[in-house]
């Protein structure tokens, strides 16, 4: 019988990955939009682009506000630690989160096409992901401190940190690649030639940058916290797979052809390497503060929260699909005919 | 210093809240409104009442969309202000909190579906079915997000050891004492609030353009449910007093200036307080307050003196549920007098005097719901958690509240003038006739064609 703190912790995890994936999309999205209008090609994407985020832009608000509460209410230590200490940079990265929702809705609902909006929705497309990465880099320990019962936040061990930096630049092009080579998934089921040319330029661009980032931050993350990147190294084959998924959409991507299946094998490859990071951080979510054994919440409330959970997947997920089939998988939606 | 901590945490939490509670409440009241005028539109096939639905789910989703970020604001904000009362308190409530993201991601996803899909399906009343998932989805999430608010006034289903809770019972606390009377209170007066709303602009359209034949439309329909719900809202602060007077009866008591417990005790209105903490120029009305407690108006009301002064509400309170109750009756008589207009046949019902009241009412209605939050939050005080955690005990410690403060104050302004210039876009260069006739004018063309879309 596996530990409700275990469940716990692999479903949080699993959204966290959902969230990467919607959310890249999403900010990938956003940033190629207003990069498209900047190199005036935005008359090839841009459309295919609203029409696709149209619809689904608050489900991926929720993923993030789902994973968020999902942790606090798992591991309520968490909200002690992480709360006090990043009371500013997790404000700051709210107010990137409102003006990014909240812009993209008066462009897209409201307004015209307006320079301004769609810049501050191409740059928080970076930010944020950047800012959000930070989380991660925090959990490895060494940055937040307690003493005499106050906890605090080591910013300048933080800003120096290559560590730190490194994720930081894994999250900014993994967005880019993800976002690209779903968006050429996406207008090839449109089948709108030209802007499947010009995103499958993006989404090969940024693939290379995207394993050498990966690499980098796994360089630094041996120098920081040696237990982690051992226990990682002891799960080299789940590493392996992911190197492999990744030449397979690379492939794919070059050869021009089954860009749903060079997406999929993109999703794979960022599994692999996501799992593999979250196992190996294992037993802890703040190194050496939270474990997830002694920072779970009660017994009672676990289980109240896993069933909570399934009841809620029972609903979301034929809800979810239902909104896959109609404007994903629709191809009459898809091209614009709807 | 420790104080102005405190102090600034109140206020940052505070004005997240009164600005998320704006959007919160037409949130919740909107998709109701929709879906009667849409429903109304299918059985009558009345193309006014399904421009209606659209319009004004058009609009509906622009203040969603500040909604949903204000609401991450508040769900972090909660942990990074507030980090010693989410370790706490997370224990216990976590799972309303939780709950809560489901049923908005749900009422969000069929929100979308229902958007994106006029003119998609064959039978227009399986779209009209989106509409249902959207008003539960709504609804279930003020339950949830209530009954936390409920636990923090009425703490249950657990027990206190060595400082922290233990033998938890999360359902127990879900579905504490105060749950039941306040998510019924909310959700009438989000209702309220919401008919309010959109028989204001139907009002302010007519005051401005004449009354056009979708415009008179409508006003009745929704000053109907200004009727019904502002009764019902009436029901539901009634039974919100009375569970105060048995459950909390300090937050009571300091509403109405109770000071001496006493049977058969006056309900007083307004005034103001002397040096002597004695009451002047107040409205009395005898034995009220017990019959609005105990529905006896020969009742015992305990008073605040029973409580000890450190553990005392602020006394402003009273001014914020007078406030509150008497925006609640201005409603429903304003909806009273329309329809007494309606039936007197002698009567102009597009009176300009009474459209511009029903004008005033949107507004008003917001500000209701304002005092009421107001009046539940500062009323709990000096409590985060009632009889378990003081505020000052809840803080963060960090002074930078103050700068984030007006970081927030900021984004807030330029969200909510940025909401309301695309609102004013979306719809004032837009209005309702010009929608029908265009919609006219393609339904001749596609005849012509011979399709039948």
């Amino acid at each position: 019988m596996i530990s409700y703190e275990l469940i716990g912790i692999s479903v949080l995890w699993l959204f966290l990955y959902g969230y990467l994936i919607v959310a890249s999309i999403d900010f990938g999205a956003g940033f190629f939009a207003f990069y498209a209008k900047f190199t005036k090609k935005d008359h090839l994407i841009n459309r295919l682009i609203s029409r696709y985020l149209s619809p689904v832009w608050e489900i991926t608000n929720v993923f993030f506000v789902f994973f968020f509460v999902g942790i606090i209410g798992f591991f309520p230590d968490t909200a002690y630690y992480y709360g006090s200490s990043l009371l500013v940079p997790a404000s700051i990265g709210i107010v990137l989160i409102a003006i990014r929702g909240s812009f993209y809705a008066f462009e897209n609902y409201g307004s015209k096409e307006n320079i301004v909006f769609l810049f501050l929705y191409g740059a928080t497309g970076l930010f944020i992901p950047a800012s959000l990465s930070v989380a991660l880099t925090l959990s490895e320990g060494g940055f937040i401190m307690e003493e005499n019962g106050t906890v605090y936040l080591e910013y300048m061990n933080l800003l120096t940190s290559p560590l730190s930096w490194s994720i930081v630049g894994l999250a900014i092009v993994s967005v880019l690649f993800i976002s690209g080579a779903f968006l050429t998934f996406y207008a090839a089921r449109a089948d709108d030639q030209p802007a499947v040319q010009l995103l499958r330029t993006y989404a090969l661009f940024w693939s290379t940058p995207t394993i050498i980032a990966a690499f980098t931050a796994f360089i630094y993350l041996s120098q920081h916290n040696e237990r982690h990147f051992n226990n990682m190294m002891d799960m080299w084959w789940l590493l392996a797979l992911s190197v492999g998924f990744f030449m397979i959409a690379l492939w794919l991507l070059y050869k021009g052809r089954r860009y749903g299946l060079a997406f999929i094998s993109i999703m794979l490859q960022f599994a692999c390497a996501f799992f593999a990071y979250g196992i190996g951080q294992y037993p802890y979510i703040l190194d050496p503060y939270i474990t997830i054994q002694d920072g779970a919440t009660h017994e009672s409330m676990g289980i109240a929260l896993v069933a909570a959970f399934i009841g809620g997947l029972l609903l979301l997920i034929p809800s979810l699909i239902l909104v896959f089939r109609l404007f994903l998988f629709d191809a009459d939606y898809v091209r614009g005919k709807r | 210093m420790a104080i102005d901590t405190v102090l600034w945490s109140r206020l940052l939490t505070g004005l997240t809240l009164t600005f998320h509670v704006i959007f919160a409440t037409i949130g919740v009241g909107l998709p109701l409104m929709i879906a009667i005028a849409h429903l109304v539109g299918l059985r009558k096939k009345d193309k006014h009442y399904l421009l209606m639905a659209k319009r004004w789910t058009r609009g509906f989703i622009i203040s969603v969309a500040v909604g949903v970020v204000t609401g991450t604001a508040i769900a972090v904000q909660l942990a990074i202000v507030w980090p010693n009362f989410m370790q706490l308190a997370g224990n216990v409530i976590a799972l309303p909190l939780f709950m809560e993201v489901f049923a908005f991601f749900f009422e969000a996803i069929f929100l979308g579906i229902y958007l994106y899909t006029w003119d998609r399906f064959r039978n227009p009343y399986i779209h009209w079915l989106l509409t249902v998932p959207v008003v539960l989805g709504a609804a279930m999430s003020a339950f949830f997000i209530t009954s936390v608010n409920g636990f923090m006034n009425q703490p249950e289903g657990f027990v206190l050891e060595a400082g922290a809770f233990t033998a938890v019972n999360p359902i127990q606390a879900m579905l504490n004492t105060a749950t039941p009377s306040k998510v019924f209170h909310v959700l009438s007066s989000a209702y309220l609030t919401g008919a309010s709303l959109l028989a204001g602009i139907a009002a302010f359209s007519i005051l401005r353009k004449g009354a056009s034949e979708y415009s008179k439309k409508a006003l009745k329909l929704m000053m109907g449910a200004v009727l019904l719900f502002g009764i019902l809202t009436a029901i539901a602060g009634d039974v919100s007093a009375k569970f105060l007077a048995a459950h909390q009866p300090e937050k009571l008591a300091a509403a109405e200036w109770h000071f001496e417990t006493e049977s058969g005790a006056d309900l007083i209105l307004l005034g103001w307080l002397n040096a002597e903490r004695e009451i002047v120029g107040a409205l009395h009305i005898p034995k009220a307050l017990s019959f609005l407690a105990f529905g006896d108006f020969n009742a015992e009301v305990t008073g605040l003196n029973e409580f000890p002064p450190d553990e005392h509400p602020p006394l402003l309170v009273h001014y914020l549920f007078d406030l509150m109750a008497g925006i609640g009756f201005t409603l429903v008589a304003l909806s009273l007098l329309y329809f007494l207009f309606v039936l007197w046949k002698k009567r102009n019902e597009y009176n300009r005097w009474l459209m511009r009241a029903i004008v005033c009412s949107a507004p008003l209605a917001f500000l209701g719901v304002e005092m009421g939050w107001f009046y539940a939050e500062l009323g709990r005080q000096p409590w985060m958690i009632r009889g378990y955690m003081r505020v000052e005990e809840a803080a963060t410690t960090s002074p930078s509240v103050r700068v984030l403060f007006f970081l927030f104050l900021l984004l807030y302004i330029v969200l909510g003038t940025l909401c309301v210039f695309v609102l004013r876009r979306m719809f004032l260069h837009n209005p309702a006739e010009a929608e029908l006739e265009e919609a006219a004018k393609i339904e001749e063309q596609s005849r012509k064609e011979g399709e039948p879309r």
